[in-house]
């Protein structure tokens, strides 16, 4: 019999989460409503002096964006927990850890990729010099990806729990926070024309770190999950 | 399809406790080439406990569970590859399409083809609603799509969790044909079920399992 490769089973997880994300994108655009609303709120509230609002906007972005990631976070696993396909997924015969990542994967397609994609307009209204866009970018995409991998442990240890939401973030948040820290930094420092090169380079390590060690910690906690 | 190189499965004086109430307490399955086990027993005997003790999900307090002389913990990957498991929960995505579930659950295991897909389809009488959400579904037009995705997988060892729920008259037939000609090549299966399934030439050895 043609078993199927691992690679192909991971491609295939990945397809599959993409096109459930299409079919009830209700839910999946959530989390880059939050984004916006926030970060567009706070201009309105913070009055027009924009020399201001630009030596806050690399905060308010990060935070914006950290918590519209933990309100994704709760699409990753619960819905396959609920319906029996990650039971389906721990007998599969495929390593678990690779389909996690695969999960994992297309969580950040959906829940990641659209905040950075949508960063820029809603940079214009927090007045970031236009210098300040790629560092801006660069440093949330790899911050979303920290977040989707560390998220991912999380919702997985808390997946059997009925309101686990706010453990959720219990759990995520203080691990958070280096990224938060130096992926705000890393904008700050763009906005005032320096070089924002290590707060991203750091940014870098931590997200090699968190998509190597994940993926095997989210394993053994889904089978935690469903003794 | 070509009949299995099969081994045996062999559970030993399985116990289990869940917090301070004991679900199991010496249990033994054995199951090789051709065997049919039920599992019999009233709701809340401990039956599905079993049957996820013996999926691997559930490692037992105490005995153990072996497929071809060796523990199943030792390499799940490989043992889960030969064994199908039917949960109580279909296990089904109800935003993705009949053949979208089997596509997708069964492509994680095995290269298929569309035509396999069809076949299984028709074979367990949904190919009139084979491009139909999973959640519009009826409950026992998932149970049967849910029994598609066991035989497609093609794994010599079944555990079926109550196969039978939920299935008209013609889907109890149909599903018994199934687990039938799954026997008849020569697989294995453990189920949980009320009523003892009636299966030509493979009596079933019946585990009694009390409350």
């Amino acid at each position: 019999m043609n078993n199927t490769s691992v690679m192909g089973a991971a491609m295939l997880m990945y397809r599959r989460d993409l096109l459930l994300a299409v079919r009830h994108w209700g839910q999946v655009a959530q989390p880059l409503m939050f984004f916006a609303m926030v970060t567009t709120l706070f201009p309105l509230a913070l009055g027009p002096d924009l020399t201001e609002l630009r030596q806050i906007a690399g905060g308010i972005l990060w935070v914006a964006a950290l918590l519209a990631s933990l309100l994704g976070l709760e699409l990753l696993f619960r819905a396959d927990h609920a319906d029996g396909t990650l039971e389906q997924m721990l007998v599969s015969g495929q390593p678990l850890a690779l389909l996690a990542l695969a999960k994992g994967a297309a969580h950040w397609t959906v829940c990641g990729l659209p905040l950075v994609l949508v960063s820029p307009l809603v940079a214009a209204g927090l007045a970031l010099p236009g210098s300040a866009i790629c560092t801006l970018m660069l440093s949330l995409g790899l911050g979303t990806g920290i977040l989707s991998a560390l998220g991912a442990i999380g919702s997985a240890l808390t997946l059997g729990l009925r309101r686990g939401s706010l453990l959720l973030s219990l759990l995520v948040l203080p691990l958070a926070m280096p990224a938060l820290i130096f992926g705000a930094r890393a904008i700050d420092m763009a906005v005032h024309g320096e070089s924002a090169r290590g707060p991203l380079l750091l940014l870098t390590a931590m997200l090699v770190l968190a998509v190597t060690l994940a993926p095997p910690a989210v394993a053994a906690a889904l089978r935690i999950s469903a003794e | 399809m070509q009949a299995f190189n099969f081994s045996r499965l062999s559970a030993r004086d399985i116990h289990v406790w869940r917090g301070d109430r004991k679900v199991l307490g010496g249990v033994s399955v054995e199951a090789a080439a051709g065997d049919c086990v039920h599992v019999a027993g009233p709701n809340g005997s401990g039956k599905t406990t079993l049957l996820r003790v013996l999926a691997g999900f559930l490692p037992p307090e105490q005995g153990s569970v072996t497929w071809e002389g060796r523990p199943i913990g030792a390499d799940r990957d490989a043992y889960c590859a030969s064994c199908s498991y039917l949960a109580h929960s279909d296990g089904l995505k109800p935003e993705l399409t009949a053949r979208e579930n089997l596509a997708f659950e069964v492509g994680l295991r095995r290269r298929l083809e569309a035509a396999e897909i069809e076949d299984a389809l028709s074979r367990v009488g949904l190919s009139a609603s084979r491009d139909q959400a999973a959640a519009v579904l009826s409950a026992g037009q998932r149970r049967r799509l849910a029994m598609a995705r066991v035989m497609l997988a093609a794994a010599p060892l079944w555990i079926l969790d109550e196969p039978f729920t939920n299935l008209d008259g013609t889907g109890v037939t149909l599903v018994t044909a199934i687990i039938t000609g799954h026997l008849d090549r020569g697989g294995a299966a453990v189920m949980a079920a009320h009523q003892p399934p009636s299966i030509p030439n493979h009596s079933p050895r019946r585990v009694d399992l009390a409350s």
